[in-house]
Formats: structure tokens, sequence, C-alpha cells
């Protein structure tokens, strides 16, 4: 009973926001909606058992990732007559899309009306485990079976961070302006900073 | 405590609907006057390094000081800027309240005190401490004016940061421990250092990784000296500028609760949690309740928050960043490395 409440109320509320980030005029609105579709498609996750991975779409996608739109959506300055102006010109593209999509819905339900696909005996190994927490499993499958692929997964993305820096790192040269040693300032000292002086009563201070 | 509400004779729905309320507010009302009495302990510790008194006028010794503050705004006029986005406006207090009271449901206050065991509680937390940053992010934005903007970008970065250290210092505890969950992680540092001292912090690989989990927990929170979100000085009051009465409260009561979660998380993953912090039956030690020595370290730890706020000044944001991407990032991964190394070499065996 609980269950199908609150599957219902997740996978409404992801549907929901879905229509609602595409729908929405002010872009942070879109992102902020798109973080609760997130959110919700999390829950949907603990409903089926799939709780470690539920953390991980909020901790990745909710607390990160979505962030970092938020962050960039927030600093754009959008002229909305602009953007009215070239829904017209994008119109038709738009509408091919979208057939695409309702083409391949179309098909994507047809094939599922028409039963299960045969492509061989299951020999009982994708059996589920009940008897692991889905943190051991995944590391058994992740760590064991799909070792290299995972490997390469985590060298493509490195590849893709230093990529990332070579493009924005700009070499300062010494002495520019906004250079700045940290070595140099922690070294720095009161006296080396400051200087003390006593004048006399009636006389000024030599700067 | 399902049980017992089903001893009065409820049907089992009903008694554990009725238990996880009943566990919901007995966790949320004392936070709230725990978050009271923490904010007049904040100021007298701060105040007596100082050289000041402190809050001593409203009830004996002051205590009541926060309750006086409260009612205060809480008979305010709650003001919307006109050029406010006005939903956004009053979600941002919200959620930043929401999530602070939402990550309190794993914590473990004592053998059996939890409100939920799941197995991956550290990751819960972790996620909902990732959410925080929505609220001041969204009532930086909404209150369509340059400082509180300022504040919520500052917070944005500093807050996603830090989290990126912290994820690889809890995943240190976790490795030690072999288990996300809370309860399983204080068992597992029960006589940890030569079977005399409870906790993690008792270990030369984990110790470290304590102390830029300290600091890094100080810039989580935005606390001083990390407290540029907020850096007077320069952005009048960050984020909660424009921000005024229950709305305005509902952010400090937020931000203090994250302080303590803070410090329990201190508490819970290197000194102990609710274990004594000696495994010697010297005076009757376990006898004590968990709760009582989990809410000592709570406080312990938020005295050094307090004494840190007094005594060091403010970072510059460049250092800020500096301190989270060059020092904290690659130092907590060398100790993933060392701490995955040293547990393959003498617990798992080379070979496996």
């Amino acid at each position: 009973m609980i269950q199908t409440l609150a599957f219902y109320l997740f996978a409404f509320l992801v549907v929901a926001s879905g229509v609602f980030t595409i729908m929405a005029r002010n872009p942070v609105h879109s992102v902020l909606w798109l973080i609760l579709a997130f959110f919700n498609a999390a829950g949907l996750m603990v409903i089926v058992g799939a709780e470690f991975i539920a953390a991980l779409l909020v901790i990745v996608y909710v607390g990160a990732v979505a962030v970092l739109f938020l962050f960039v959506v927030m600093m754009l300055d959008i002229d909305f007559a602009e953007l009215r102006a070239g829904f017209v010109k994008n119109f038709p593209l738009g509408i091919a899309i979208a057939l695409v999509l309702l083409a391949e819905l179309v098909l994507g339900i047809g094939a599922y009306r028409a039963g299960a696909i045969k492509l061989g005996v299951p020999d009982g190994s994708a059996a589920p485990m009940m008897d692991r927490s889905n943190i051991e499993s995944l590391g058994a499958v992740l760590y064991g079976e799909y070792l290299f692929l995972f490997e390469t997964a985590g060298l493509i993305l490195l590849v893709a961070m230093v990529g990332a820096i070579v493009l924005t790192h700009r070499e300062q040269p010494q002495g520019a302006r906004g250079h700045q040693n940290i070595a140099k300032q922690n070294r720095r000292r009161p006296h080396e900073a400051t200087e003390m002086k006593r004048p006399d009563v009636g006389k000024g201070v030599e700067l | 405590m399902t049980a017992f509400f089903q001893s009065l004779g409820m049907t089992y729905e009903w008694a554990w609907f009725v238990a996880t309320l009943a566990g919901v507010l007995l966790i949320a009302l004392p936070l709230m006057l725990a978050v009271a009495m923490i904010i007049y302990a904040d100021r007298k510790i701060w105040a007596a390094m100082a050289l000041r008194r402190g809050p001593n006028v409203v009830g004996p010794f002051g205590l009541l000081q926060s309750f006086a503050d409260g009612l205060k705004v809480f008979l305010q006029e709650t003001i919307i800027p006109s050029a406010a986005n006005k939903g956004l406006f009053l979600i941002g207090p919200i959620v930043t309240f929401t999530v602070a009271l939402l990550a309190w449901a794993v914590i473990p206050f004592g053998p059996e005190a939890v409100l939920s065991d799941i197995n991956i509680g550290l990751l819960y937390v972790l996620a909902i401490s990732s959410l925080g940053v929505y609220g001041v992010v969204v009532a930086g934005w909404a209150s369509n004016s340059k400082y509180p903007f300022f504040s919520a970008m500052r917070a944005a970065a500093q807050m996603i940061s830090y989290e990126v250290s912290i994820g690889f210092i809890l995943i240190c505890v976790v490795l030690w421990a072999g288990t996300f969950n809370l309860n399983d992680i204080i068992e597992a540092q029960h006589g940890h250092g030569f079977g005399l001292v409870n906790g993690f912090f008792f270990n030369l690989l984990l110790f470290p990784m304590w102390v830029m989990f300290l600091i890094s927990s100080l810039a989580e929170t935005a606390r001083a000296p990390f407290d540029l979100t907020e850096a007077e000085s320069e952005l009048v009051a960050g984020y909660q500028t424009e921000y005024s009465s229950m709305s305005f409260a509902l952010f400090w009561l937020g931000e203090y609760a994250n302080v303590l979660l803070m410090c329990a998380l201190n508490a819970i993953l290197f000194f102990g949690g609710w274990l004594p912090p000696l495994n010697v039956d010297l005076i009757p030690w376990f006898n004590i309740p968990g709760w009582i020595w989990l809410f000592g370290k709570i406080f312990l730890f938020f005295f050094i928050f307090s004494w840190v706020k007094a005594t060091v000044p403010r970072f510059r944001y460049d250092q800020l960043m500096r301190l989270g991407w060059k020092v904290f990032l690659p130092l907590s991964l060398l100790f993933v490395v060392l701490v995955s190394g040293w547990l393959m070499f003498t617990r798992y065996g080379v070979a496996a």
C-alpha cells in the first residue's frame, strides 16, 4: 500500500517537474525543477531497493552537478525577446526532433507489447543476490567483472579533467600584477611590513 | 519503540507510524532547544575570550537570552523586497532549516537509540549535507540584490570545494570500519587504540584525517575563519541581508543545527560517538548512558569551533580555495591510498 502510494507520488513528481523544467520561463526556475526531478528519481531508486544508487544520485547530481548548473545559469544575462524571436526560426527543427522521439516511443511500446526477447537461456548468474547489500554487489560487479571498463572510464575522465585544466590554465609570469607567492606571503613578519617611528614633539615624520 | 506502542493495543502499522513520529519529535525538539542553548554558549565563550561578560541580563546568567531573541524576531514584520523573486525568496530559508534537521535521522545517540539505522548512513549524511548549499544559493539569487548574490556565489563554490575532501576523508574512515552504517562505525572504534582508547583518532593514519575533517567542517558550515559568505566587512550580512523576522531566524537555526551536526560527526567518526573515551572500567564508564558521552563530545567540539571563531582572523577567498583544492584534496587522496594500502597489507593480505 505505502509502496504504491510512494511510487505514484515520486513518479508523478518526476514527470511533473520534468514538464516544468521545459515550461518554466526563467532558466533558474528550470534548473530548480530539474533538481526536484533528480531528487524524486532518487526516491524511486530507494523504492526498488537500490539505496546506494539513490545516495549517489543525490550526492553527484543534486549535490555537485546541479549546483554548478545553477551557478552558471544564475550568472546568465538572458534577453527573453531574443529567445522568443529564435523560437520561430528553430520551430521546424524542434518539430522534427519531436517526431523522431514520438516514433521511437511508439516503436518501443510496440516492441514491449510483442513480448520478451529471447536471446539465450539464462544460466542463473544474473539471479538477484538477496543476502548481499547493494554496495557489495555493485562493488563485486564494478571491480570484478567490469574492472577494465571501469578503469578505462576513470582514465577517460582523468584525460577530460587534464584537458579542461590545460584549456583554462594561464601561466602568470613572476612579478606580474595579481601574481601571488603564497610562501613569501606566509614568511612575512611584522617588522618587515611596519616600521615604528618616534618623532620628537613638534617635528613631523619623514616618509 | 514500535513494540511499546504495539503493547498498547495498536496494529503494527499504526504503532510504527506513531513510534516514528515520536522519534522525530524526540530528536527535533531537543535539537531546537540545543540550538538555542548552543547560541548562548557560543556568545558566552566568545565573550570570555574577549574579556567581556556576554549575555547576562535575561534570566539567570542570561540563560534565556536566545529565547528572548527568538521571541523578538517572531514578533517582527516579515519584509519581502518588491524586486525579489517571492516564491524562491521564501523557500530559501525553509530549505536551509529542513535540510539541517534531515541529517539527524541517522545520527546514533546510543546502541539502540537511532531513528533510522540504515546501511548507507554515512552516504545519507553526505547527500543531505550537500543539499545545504541550495538554501543559501536560492536565497542569494532570489533576493535580487548584489551582496546576497556575491555571497551565494561564494557559498556554492566553497561548499562544493570542501565536500570533495570531506568525501575522501569519510572514505578513509569507511575503509577502516568496513561499513557505511554509523552504529557499526562506532562499534569498530571499540578499543581501537591498544584496546584502551575508543576512537579512530588514536591511529597514526587517521589522526591527520581528523584534523583535516575538523577544518573542513568549519569551512562546510561557513564558520569563522571561513565565514566568507557572510563577511560583514565586505558583504553586509551576505545571503541574509534582505531577510527579516522568522525567515532570518530559520537561517540561524539551520546554521547552528548544521554546526552541531558537524560536531556530532567529528565525535562519531573519530572519537567513538556514544562510547566512553577509554575502554577501562575504573569507574562504571559503560553504565553511563551513551547519549551523555555523545553530548559531552559534541560540546567539546563546539567549544573548539567557538575557540577558533574567537581567535582566528578570517581567510581571504583565494586562500580558502587554495587550502581546499591544493592542500586538502591531494592530502586526502594520498591518505586514501595509504589507508587502503595499509589495510590490504595487514587485513586482506597482499595477494588478495
